[in-house]
């Protein structure tokens, strides 16, 4: 009896009630009213905004949790989005085929390094293992040595330029500046039926909610409450007989690896992926969303990042040239006075509501 | 390392009168067999930064139940020998706590094999509570599977902390907005869950009032009879009412060693003190 009360308690607790009210809103949002309410280009566009938001909860857990600029992220995404394009390349043109763009430009021949995308197995497999080893081998190497802050961001903005760099420069296996694109099928479904762009819609959908879901786990764990502590003391973190390096490693990981699939679902979304999507700027991009949301909160980042991808669509259609401005501006003002983000008005508010009437004591989770 | 210390012997403390409650007692011993020659025992150690000599060939041993003071004019060396011991500042000689030298490794790896600090400066983790400061302190050895999941109910170390240091009331607390002494005593709770067996602790009582400074001591004091403790402090009103033995560093050399009162009587401590034509003249 007793341990059933407790676990009540333990559903009932405040914050996981108002997690699950959330969540449970979020889904319905997500899965019934916006199928509905958006016109097949809407929800086309909507679907791109989930997968652009799906970097944005990573880098919330390493930049807001962790503290770690991570001003490069379109490195992932594009890791992501690349192998995801070269199987749908390499499954347009059929079993042993040549994708058209290699004719086109290179010597007709597969390199050997696109062979292992013509299986989707194992495509989807390393679209998960690449980034994550090599956010693994590069944080290791980077946080042993101590490199932090304004450094680690520049050396992650500096990985991006390069990456897209050495795109540009390899037009014969991964088409230059034109990138990979024309794509007819995914996965063996066409990707000119509506019903099939309704699904991937669908399938961004639950990804993204799966991350958001991911990233709270880790935010409440102990190893959330850790990250915090190697952010605000890394030192003291040490002093304690934790290895910072290892904390703020694993959190760069999840970030990697949550840009990747969000660069991987982006592909068929949007059907093509260049190295204007992957440089610089789109990885500056990335980052204006999260701190516009509230980066060390839950969903901050993903509500920034979808408003901000919306905001830039509608006022592109309306001002061709303006959005970067406004962009800029934005930026600007939200870093001067609203560091924590819009989230923080929020919480601002909540905390005048709660000063009226006294705390709630928190509930003490025992185990059953 | 057969040579045992020959320095003070833990009967050298009184067995304290006051409230050594139960949580006192579970929490001090905790894992004796880990720590069974607990000891520190530095030999010749040497810090030099550039050309400059901060700590020359210092000699130390401070044994279990000998609360060990060590003082000293500004730029004398010991916060200096305090991070070459726990890995901050590269060192040579010999720096061995429980069998193990220290000297030459990672500082996350000084602190596993029982060796804590505190700063000058108390610094916790100002965005979190005293739990989960606590928690966090007690925690390097918790696994993947421990780390990914949710903080459940209190660990009984903690709690016995808590109870301790006095900060049962305020564990909700978010550690940023305590009193000044009470960061101080948190830090001192965190080196206990922490089960740190060497503590070195660098001005523990500075800014704090007279009434912190005594139940600091106190606590200090009953800590010391279980564990190694090392104080760096400038108080001398402190040290006098709580020091079993005192080492006085000068100029990155070790000066003198021994009692509060041998160290007092000590001419050459008297004279980095108070300038030596004085003393000289009253002496004479």
């Amino acid at each position: 009896m007793t341990g059933m009360t407790d676990r009540l308690h333990t559903l009932l607790a405040p914050g996981r009630t108002r997690a699950l009210a959330g969540f449970a809103l979020a889904a319905v949002l997500l899965f019934a009213v916006a199928p509905v309410l958006l016109s097949p280009f809407r929800l086309s566009l909507l679907a791109k905004f989930l997968c652009l938001a799906m970097v944005a909860v990573g880098i919330g857990l390493a930049w807001g949790r962790g503290g770690l600029l991570t001003l490069g992220q379109g490195v992932y995404f594009g890791l992501g989005a690349y192998l995801m394009a070269m199987h749908l390349k390499l499954a347009d043109a059929g079993p042993g085929g040549v994708p058209d763009f290699m004719s086109l430009y290179g010597t007709g021949e597969v390199p050997w390094w696109w062979e292992p995308m013509r299986s989707p197995a194992a495509t989807v497999l390393l679209i998960v293992l690449v980034p994550a080893a090599l956010a693994g081998l590069l944080g290791w190497a980077v946080f042993t040595r101590r490199v932090r802050g304004a450094y680690f961001a520049i050396l992650s903005q500096a990985l991006a330029a390069a990456f897209a760099i050495l795109l540009i420069g390899q037009q014969q296996t991964t088409g230059g500046t034109n990138g990979l694109n024309g794509f007819r099928a995914f996965f063996g479904y066409d990707l000119t039926d509506p019903v099939n762009q309704r699904m991937l819609y669908l399938i961004a959908a639950g990804v993204l909610l799966l991350m958001v879901l991911v990233a709270r786990q880790l935010m409440v764990s102990r190893f959330g409450e850790l990250l915090v502590a190697v952010r605000d003391a890394e030192d003291r973190v040490r002093f304690l007989g934790y290895n910072p390096a290892a904390v703020k490693t694993v959190a760069y990981v999840v970030a990697a690896v949550m840009a990747a699939v969000g660069g991987a679902l982006f592909v068929p979304i949007v059907g093509i992926i260049s190295p204007a999507d992957v440089g610089v700027v789109p990885s500056i991009g990335f980052l204006v969303g999260v701190a516009i949301g509230g980066r060390a909160t839950l969903l901050g980042p993903v509500l920034g990042s979808i408003a901000v991808s919306w905001a830039q669509t509608s006022i592109s259609e309306q001002f061709p040239s303006g959005w970067i401005y406004f962009q800029g501006a934005l930026f600007i003002v939200v870093i001067a006075f609203l560091p924590g983000g819009l989230a923080s008005l929020v919480r601002r508010r909540r905390r005048r509501d709660s000063a009226a009437s006294p705390p709630a004591p928190e509930l003490e989770e025992r185990p059953a | 390392m057969t040579d045992l210390p020959t320095t003070t012997e833990p009967a050298a403390i009184e067995p304290e009168p006051d409230t050594t409650g139960p949580a006192a007692e579970a929490l001090l011993g905790t894992d004796t067999s880990r720590f069974r020659h607990d000891y520190l025992e530095v030999r010749g150690l040497r810090v030099t930064f550039g050309g400059f000599v901060a700590v020359r060939d210092v000699d130390l041993t401070v044994t279990q139940g000998d609360l060990r003071f060590l003082i000293g004019p500004n730029g004398a060396g010991k916060t200096t020998l305090i991070d070459a011991i726990t890995g901050l500042v590269g060192a040579t000689g010999s720096a061995r706590f429980g069998g193990t030298e220290l000297l030459g490794r990672g500082t996350h790896r000084i602190a596993r094999d029982g060796v804590g600090r505190t700063f000058q400066t108390a610094s916790v983790f100002e965005e979190l509570t005293v739990l989960q400061n606590l928690d966090i302190a007690a925690g390097a050895r918790r696994g993947p599977s421990t780390l990914l999941r949710r903080r459940r109910g209190t660990p009984e170390a903690v709690e016995q902390a808590l109870e301790l240091v006095g900060l049962g009331a305020l564990r909700d607390t978010t550690a940023g907005v305590l009193a000044h002494g009470q960061k101080q005593w948190l830090e001192i709770g965190m080196l206990l869950v922490q089960d740190a067996h060497l503590m070195l602790l660098d001005e523990p009582v500075a800014g704090m009032t007279q009434a912190e400074r005594e139940a600091t001591g106190e606590l200090l004091r009953r800590i010391g009879s279980q564990r190694v403790v090392v104080v760096v402090e400038h108080d001398m009103e402190f040290l006098r009412s709580y020091a079993d033995s005192v080492t006085v560093m000068h100029q990155g050399r070790v000066l003198a060693e021994g009692t509060v009162a041998e160290v007092q009587n000590d001419p050459a401590v008297v004279e980095v003190y108070l300038g030596a034509t004085h003393t000289d003249d009253e002496e004479a």
